[in-house]
């Protein structure tokens, strides 16, 4: 396939796997944190650990949506869809999330709730113009990558004064999740993780560029590459880190040069800001409270804001006190360390939210690398 | 009796512009007048014509295996079939790749008020092209009618009867270590096909379904290399992934599969690329997995390429021992990764 092959070419793969075991010098550890789930879901698919020198290590991050996502907030959907009965559209992976009392999205639609999977806002606000009978609420989740979208479709639903439409809006921001894991103590006490450098987002960078990342480089001296979502992208990146790792610099570079540039699309980023504005805190499932971490809809739109619309309390809601998702998505633990893992934990009866989603730590792990953990014996 | 009424008379069903209604299965003239007008024009057979409440069969050389298979696959029509042979072929298939010649179907339909009869009559008119094509024959049916609302236009239920030789000792358990695996084309065609055709999708590819009958394909195969085939199957919802693993686990192996060498339509795997999915998850309705002694997997594979079913036919990889009876992928960057079950709902009403 044109412009998707190039990107995963395996004579390819093996020269940057040659330069990067040329690099490494052997008495270091480079432990690289992949923030992205796009990243986790492509290392673990194309099965890229087996590339690498035994002494790079990738730490999963927390940059999947559906992970960071706490109970709570998937609690409202469903009570949307099962006290208010409303149409709640959404997209596909959160409807297997664990909400309270044994519930997910897919068992309150079993119940009779109207929920219905969608590939994009547009679908859901298609499907408020075909009910002008019936209330329709976009449960909106994501990173920046998502954000936009979401924006064009309040203005479109403002513009064409579709009353039944509203949106529960859970739109993180990538900067505040990074500089929260930077601020964690555990990162830098001697049991936690030290990392050495962030593989930085791809579809969030091209949408709000590189430059917000030089804080990080800077101030927590750590090296930062933005690197596509294709197997090749991470491997080069991945080498770029180990070489800004061995000369001691801490800089953003960007490998996915034909994609983000330094202030990323202001078209987008205006949009955003014409229609959200910063919520105070906003919880995240595993990094809890962080204060200016999320978007909610301005009160000029209002109308279109079913927070506002409906009388919706945000409760905070514990995991389980066995599930590690939390200390996954800080990348303290890998998945293997969680006993929950494999055995009452599976992608089919999730109990922690890195099992849900494709891009989830947990999920990848056991969907593509658990033959990895019967060869070290620790299965 | 007046001289207008005409004893036995009744005017001919509007198959253009009638609808289905609750009349259609209510066991009364309409019904009857559904089945003959419509049904048995198309799929009309000595077999039939028996018109009793069972159909009499003759007897059969070899042992039966039987099957069945319900089909809700929504849309009813898609690029390169329909609910009505895709009935017929996903019947004829699981019998095929039993090593079985498929001989009798039945077919019940569930239908709802409402739905266009010349959408009924296209429906019946292809299961009875694929009926033709694949030297089977229907023997039995049903129909009932729900109301509006309660069903999704038709639904169809087919189970089949076919023979196989007392030889035959094809089974899922019996794939060893060293064995070859042979795929008899490429992947993901009849899900993205479907897939495609979702009005929420709203993209317009030539994706066409591999929705055919195997049973021409397996016949050459069986005829080729009896001997050293030790299983087939057909790798419909679950796609590849699922057939591999369900394989590994009842005959307690692993497999290793080597990405580069199964065969992907670029359109295919563009789509897939688009909406996030597995080629490997995605249903096919008209591919073989072979299990087979590897010494003599190339030649079946030249056998296979022979048949228009089997031209693009490929050795995907090999059985391994493995105590855990994973599925392992050598990917095309040259690292290993799992090949899991699907775990999701990403296509329901596939088939």
């Amino acid at each position: 396939m044109k412009y998707i092959d190039e990107f995963r070419d395996g004579a390819l793969a093996a020269d940057i796997a040659r330069a990067i075991a040329a690099a490494v010098e052997p008495e270091r550890t480079y432990r690289f944190m992949e923030f992205c789930g796009g990243h986790t879901h492509a290392i673990a698919r194309y099965g890229l650990p087996d590339l690498l020198p035994a002494n790079v290590l990738m730490i999963h991050g927390p940059g999947c949506p559906v992970c960071v996502l706490p109970i709570g907030r998937i609690d409202m959907a469903i009570e949307l869809a099962l006290e208010h009965h409303a149409i709640v559209c959404t997209y596909a992976d959160t409807l297997r999330v664990p909400a309270s009392g044994g519930l997910t999205l897919m068992r309150a639609r079993a119940q009779g709730g109207d929920i219905r999977m969608v590939y994009s806002v547009d679908d859901a606000l298609r499907t408020a113009r075909e009910h002008p009978d019936r209330e329709v609420v976009f449960f909106a989740i994501g990173f920046e990558t998502t954000t936009p979208p979401t924006a064009v479709a309040l203005l479109q639903a403002a513009a064409e004064d579709l009353a039944n439409f509203s949106v529960l809006c859970c739109h993180v921001l990538t900067p505040a999740a990074i500089a929260a894991i930077l601020d964690a103590p555990a990162c830098e006490a001697p049991t936690g993780v030290p990392l050495d450098g962030f593989v930085g987002p791809a579809h969030v960078s091209t949408v709000i560029g590189s430059d917000p990342y030089a804080a990080f480089a800077c101030a927590y001296r750590k090296p930062v590459v933005i690197a596509g979502f294709e197997p090749l992208d991470v491997m080069q990146a991945i080498l770029m880190l180990v070489r800004q790792v061995n000369s001691g610099r801490a800089e953003v570079e960007n490998e996915f040069t034909r994609a983000v540039t330094p202030a990323g699309n202001r078209k987008a980023q205006q949009l955003m800001d014409q229609v959200f504005e910063l919520r105070p805190s906003f919880e995240w499932r595993g990094l809890g409270e962080i204060q200016r971490s999320a978007l909610r809809i301005r009160e000029r739109y209002a109308r279109l804001d079913a927070e506002r619309r409906y009388p919706l309390a945000y409760r905070t809601i514990a995991d389980n006190r066995a599930c590690e998702c939390g200390p996954i998505l800080r990348g303290l633990k890998r998945p293997i360390d969680c006993k929950l893992f494999g055995s009452v934990c599976t992608p089919e009866t999730p109990m922690g939210s890195c099992m849900v989603s494709s891009e989830g730590a947990c999920a990848a792990h056991y969907t593509y690398g658990r033959h990895k953990d019967t060869v070290e014996g620790t299965a | 009796m007046s001289r207008q009424v005409k004893p036995g008379y009744a005017r001919a069903l509007d198959i253009r512009h009638g609808r289905v209604d609750l009349s259609h299965g209510g066991g009364g003239r309409a019904m009857v007048q559904l089945i003959r007008e419509l049904f048995a024009r198309h799929l009309g057979n000595a077999y039939l014509e028996q018109g009793n409440d069972g159909t009499v069969l003759p007897p059969l050389p070899g042992r039966l295996v039987v099957t069945t298979d319900s089909h809700v696959v929504s849309p009813l029509f898609f690029p390169g079939g329909d609910i009505g042979c895709l009935a017929v072929h996903g019947t004829v298939n699981d019998l095929a790749v039993m090593g079985a010649q498929p001989l009798w179907l039945t077919a019940g339909f569930i239908l709802e008020e409402g739905f266009p009869l010349a959408d009924l009559d296209r429906i019946a008119a292809s299961m009875a092209r694929a009926c033709r094509e694949a030297g089977v024959h229907l023997v039995a049916g049903d129909t009932k009618v729900v109301e509006r609302g309660k069903g999704d236009g038709v639904f169809i239920t087919t189970s089949g009867i076919g023979v196989v030789a007392e030889s035959c000792t094809l089974s899922g358990a019996a794939a060893r270590p060293g064995d070859a695996v042979l795929l008899s084309g490429t992947l993901g065609d009849h899900g993205m096909a479907i897939m495609s055709q979702r009005e929420n999708l709203g993209f317009d590819t030539p994706i066409h379904s591999d929705t055919a009958a195997l049973n021409g394909l397996t016949a050459l195969m069986m005829q080729h290399a009896d001997g050293a085939i030790r299983l087939m199957r057909d790798p419909t919802r679950g796609g590849l992934a699922a057939t591999l693993n369900e394989i590994a686990d009842q005959s307690g192996v692993g497999v290793l599969l080597d990405e580069a060498m199964i065969p992907l339509r670029p359109e295919v795997e563009a789509a897939c690329e688009l909406l996030g999915l597995d080629p490997l998850n995605v249903a096919n309705e008209g591919k073989l997995v072979a299990v087979c002694d590897a010494a003599l997997a190339p030649a079946l594979v030249q056998c296979m390429r022979t048949h228009p079913l089997g031209r693009e036919a490929a050795p995907i990889g090999t059985v391994i021992a493995d105590p855990h009876h994973f599925v392992q992928m050598q990917t095309r960057l040259g690292g290993r990764r799992m090949v899991d079950w699907l775990s999701g709902e990403q296509l329901p009403r596939i088939c």
